[in-house]
């Protein structure tokens, strides 16, 4: 491969491209895309539930398929769409922003993708294989160990393989951060976003350990008749709802850390003017993540664990509200005294503002415990986390989406069709949730298939049913615009928004595929602003223009998660039928043989010469 | 014109109530307007933080709405660099500080009444019913009274009653909203709260844990009668003779069959402690069929050919032989007449 690989190809050699690239801005599209595609799962699950409790004692789908729903949505929508999204868009921006050239580990990175997309997949063939994982997202023991099928099986496979995924992309932006920053770019320079991915990284490391932990003595439980959470053989369930929320808290900040980065990025760019409290924001966000592992058992006051634990616990939960109200006032402060403009990305993040003040407002509110106890397993629940993660996460990927997607596509999304998705989304967003904590406080416990007549919870259970089908609109409508704009959309220069801070903004959109020809010397914090208020057209380089060492495309990641994914075809049915076993063995030969071969075979990458480097124009 | 504007006042200020109440949920299953102490301090510690909630939020807004109208950027001022600040100490301690503030004055309260509501002094001399959630029913052993009951527990009004909950299969929460918050019941240890109604009436309870396909079928009650009633209800089922005879034939062949098809292999009916099925001594007297229909005779029949059809994947379908109508009419009548206790469901003054 070279500079030359930028003329027009076959499609099978487009394929073979992407089947094989290790280029971190190809897998973040990969991610974006993938993550994209399984939102719209995730969001047809959700329309399916909202219909069934569009009235009472509906019949629209039976309880069995009901429970299948509520648990796929959820798992689908915080595995395999919000998180790889986030993570996508860590892939594809934060290399540019520190003024690195590619991830730490390439090969890995492409590893982690292709683990995450099977991991997908392998949960949701579990449709077409016998019935689909049934114990809700939690899989509380013993319901989940109880639960009938394989579809358990395939939730802990499948979150078992992208959780590997996660984990090593988790360990190569970590170390991407600390060891390929820019000449000038020290930590107190580096942009939220990146900050933002350094500490969801730290979680990642810290919280997947956990959850992988308890994924294998769930499946050792399942299929290989160990007892650790079966009461009747002297197991403890209790001890997997402990394992699942040390790894499940985290988890939220893991998603809304990088949303409050992306914000942090486009409210200072559409303020024209720096953000506000930089350093309190860095440090509020590691408070945030520090506190975030201290939280887990306030999903569980209503356990049993004592007045200590839960006493405890809910000051943890409350102290997060400082550091989260520092973050709100620091954004507010940005806006205030700036040259606001607002456009969709813009929309996104000013709607973002009040939706997530109600989301952490409750969250407070859950946290004491006394109240909680009413709140707890009701779609008061619901209606907290969704303005978490709709109002928080959500909005900031389509935020980020409209604000990187020149820089990713080259192209500028189309602002009317931004605006109309927003409004539609927005509204719809507000119609589904807010009268869901009304509804919880009426006597609606989570996870319920049918709600009965006469219990005055009609009129609340339609609103929020009106509201998600707003909100597929403006999705759809999001789509459409993604389309058009794929098609017809204007050509994006360097910098589109005209006000952009960080360095992405002073390279081409997109990238090519080495990022910078010269590494650039970065002069403080918003380097490429602190250029342009000098003057200066582009970035002062920190190097002659000389051979970028590149590294070499490579199938081996596919092949190695391919075994993975025959050999948890094999764990699973081997319950069944020990010929599977071969399935078992035979898969894992491949992993590990793909492994031994990466080892063996050295392979030393490729070099962009300089006399090539010159002939391009930046 | 006055009398015309003052009813027009009138039909708003009652639409206006009445939308309150609407807002506020089904009497006896909202946890908004709670009648018993767990309910109560639960929504003390609500309404003090919503306050403390509303005033931030009500703070974010107008800041956020002033900037963004004042700061929106202005026709000529396409080229105009605001200034850039890198921040202010003293606003940044203010914003800290008071959060900080507002966080204790919701913590103290809460972990006072968190101690408060797990206190268990008084549990030796108050009345205890050992509650055990079952897919998906309810089983409540009045262990000093030795009385066994299902899905209707009754409890004499203005006492604190200790609950001992426990699970027989997976995990699920007892939730009776309008007199306590949740507790969950667990297979493998026994939890204890006290609940005190103030109130005689039908109180609904849910299931909160997810537990399986009927999850949402769980529903139970709680009885609250007076003093007076409750003695005279622990009295009848002490009293209660399984092998009596019924009044009719007809019911008198449906015993016969319930004994024959094996039921009372599940269905205790007296004091028995087997509870593999609900106990079904005062079953007549239950305020609903399998915890959400109404107790007909027609739906009854129903149930007893296909519970299936009621409740999905419940643990009574297949586990009896097939009966016929008529057979499930004898059995229904039979069941019917099992009301051994002058108590009921209406004397809490309420359905």
């Amino acid at each position: 491969m070279s500079i030359a690989s930028t003329q027009q190809k076959g499609f099978w050699a487009i394929l073979w491209d992407y089947l094989t690239t290790v280029d971190h801005k190809k897998l973040g599209n990969m991610y974006i895309a993938a993550g994209a595609f399984f939102f719209v799962l995730g969001g047809i699950e959700a329309l399916v539930i909202r219909i069934q409790l569009a009235k009472p004692e509906n019949d629209f789908i039976s309880a069995g398929l009901y429970n299948e729903m509520i648990t796929m949505h959820g798992t689908t929508m915080i595995f395999f769409a919000a998180m790889p999204i986030l993570i996508g868009f860590m892939n594809a921006i934060m290399p540019l922003q520190i003024g690195a050239r590619d991830v730490a580990f390439p090969f890995l990175n492409s590893l982690g993708f292709w683990l995450f997309l099977f991991g997908g997949i392998m949960l949701n063939l579990s449709w077409f294989l016998g019935g689909a994982p049934d114990a809700g997202w939690t899989a509380y023991a013993p319901l989940s160990i109880q639960s009938p099928g394989h579809g358990m099986d395939f939730y802990i496979l499948g979150l078992q393989l992208s959780g590997a995924g996660t984990l090593m992309g988790g360990i190569n932006f970590l170390v991407t951060i600390v060891t390929m920053r820019a000449p000038g770019m020290t930590y107190m320079r580096m942009p939220l976003f990146t900050w933002t991915t350094f500490v969801a990284s730290i979680l990642i490391l810290f919280a997947f350990p956990a959850l992988t932990v308890g994924l294998f003595l769930l499946m050792f439980d399942r299929l290989f008749g160990s007892a650790f959470f079966d009461v009747a053989l002297g197991g403890n369930s209790v001890i997997w709802q402990h394992l699942f929320w040390i790894f499940g808290h985290p988890e939220v900040y893991i998603l809304i850390l990088p949303a409050f980065g992306i914000f942090s990025e486009i409210i200072p760019v559409f303020s024209r003017k720096r953000l506000f409290g930089y350093t309190s924001m860095v440090f509020a966000t590691f408070l945030i993540a520090f506190l975030g592992f201290m939280v887990w058992a306030h999903h569980m006051f209503a356990v049993g664990l004592g007045p200590t634990a839960n006493a405890i616990f809910a000051v943890g939960t409350m102290a997060i509200a400082v550091p989260t109200g520092i973050k709100i006032f620091n954004w507010l402060a940005t806006l205030w005294g700036g040259s606001i403009t607002i456009n969709s990305a813009m929309l996104w993040s000013l709607g973002f503002i009040p939706s997530f003040t109600i989301g952490g407002m409750t969250g407070v509110m859950l946290g004491a415990t006394t109240a909680d106890y009413q709140y707890h397993d009701t779609y008061f629940v619901i209606a907290h986390f969704h303005y978490v993660i709709v109002g928080g996460v959500v909005f900031g990927i389509l935020a980020g989406l409209h604000y990187w997607w020149p820089k990713l596509f080259g192209k500028v999304l189309n602002e009317a069709m931004g605006k109309i998705a927003f409004w539609f989304f927005f509204i719809g967003f507000h119609l589904t949730f807010f009268i869901q904590h009304f509804l919880g406080l009426m006597g609606m416990p989570r996870r319920y298939w049918v709600f009965l007549e006469g219990q005055g919870l009609d009129t609340g259970n339609m609103i929020s049913t009106v509201g998600a089908f707003l909100m597929g609109i403006g999705s759809l409508v999001f789509i459409i615009n993604v389309v058009y704009t794929t098609v017809k959309g204007e050509k994006a220069g360097n910098d589109p928004w005209g006000d952009g801070r960080s360095l992405e903004w002073s390279i081409s959109s997109p990238p090519k595929e080495y990022n910078f020809k010269q590494l650039p010397l970065v002069r403080g914090l918003d380097p490429y602003w602190i250029e342009k208020m000098e003057g200066n057209k582009k970035m002062t380089p920190a190097q002659p223009v000389n051979d970028i060492h590149m590294p070499n495309g490579s199938i081996l990641p596919l092949i190695m998660t391919i075994g993975f994914f025959i050999a948890s075809f094999g764990f699973i049915y081997q319950v069944d039928n020990n010929l599977w076993l071969i399935a078992l063995f035979g898969g894992m030969a491949i992993a590990l043989g793909s492994m031994l071969a990466r080892s063996l075979v050295d392979d030393y990458g490729y070099h962009i010469h300089k006399e090539d480097l010159e002939k391009e124009v930046d | 014109m006055n009398r015309w504007m003052g009813k027009i006042k009138a039909l708003i200020l009652l639409g206006f109530v009445s939308l309150v109440l609407a807002a506020c949920g089904k009497e006896n299953l909202t946890a908004l307007d709670p009648k018993g102490y767990g309910a109560e301090v639960s929504m003390d510690i609500m309404i003090l933080s919503i306050i403390i909630m509303i005033a931030v939020f009500v703070i974010v807004m107008l800041v956020y709405t002033v900037a963004i109208i004042r700061f929106r950027r202005k026709k000529g001022q396409e080229n105009y660099i605001p200034k850039q600040v890198e921040g202010n100490h003293k606003l940044e301690i203010v914003w800290t500080a008071i959060p900080i503030v507002l966080v204790i004055i919701l913590a103290v309260p809460t972990i006072f009444t968190v101690f408060d509501l797990a206190d268990d002094a008084d549990a030796s001399e108050s009345i205890s019913i050992d509650v055990t959630g079952n897919q998906y029913w309810w089983h409540f052993n009045y262990s000093n009274e030795e009385i066994q009951t299902s899905q209707d527990m009754y409890i004499p009004v203005n006492e604190k009653v200790y609950l001992n909950i426990d699970s027989a299969d997976v995990i699920h929460s007892f939730w009776v909203p309008t007199i306590s918050g949740k507790m969950d019941a667990n297979p493998e240890n026994t939890n204890t709260m006290y609940i005190e109604a103030y109130e005689e009436g039908v109180y609904w309870g849910k299931c909160a844990e997810l537990c399986g396909p009927s999850h949402s079928l769980m529903d139970f009650k709680i009885v609250v009668v007076s003093q007076e009633e409750y003695d005279q209800w622990v009295e009848d089922m002490k009293s209660v003779d399984p092998e009596a005879e019924p009044e009719t034939a007809s019911a008198q062949e449906g015993k016969d069959l319930f004994e024959a098809n094996s039921c009372i292999g599940c269905h205790a009916i007296g004091s028995s402690p087997s509870a593999v099925g609900p106990n079904l001594t005062n079953f007549a007297n239950r305020t609903t069929l399998a915890g959400v229909e109404d107790l007909t005779y027609e739906n009854l029949v129903d149930w007893l050919m296909n519970p299936e059809a009621l409740k999905p994947g419940n643990k009574m379908t297949g586990n009896y032989p097939e009966l016929s109508e008529d057979e499930a009419s004898s059995i229904a009548e039979y069941l019917l007449g099992l009301d051994h206790s002058e108590i009921n469901p209406e004397s809490a003054g309420n359905e």
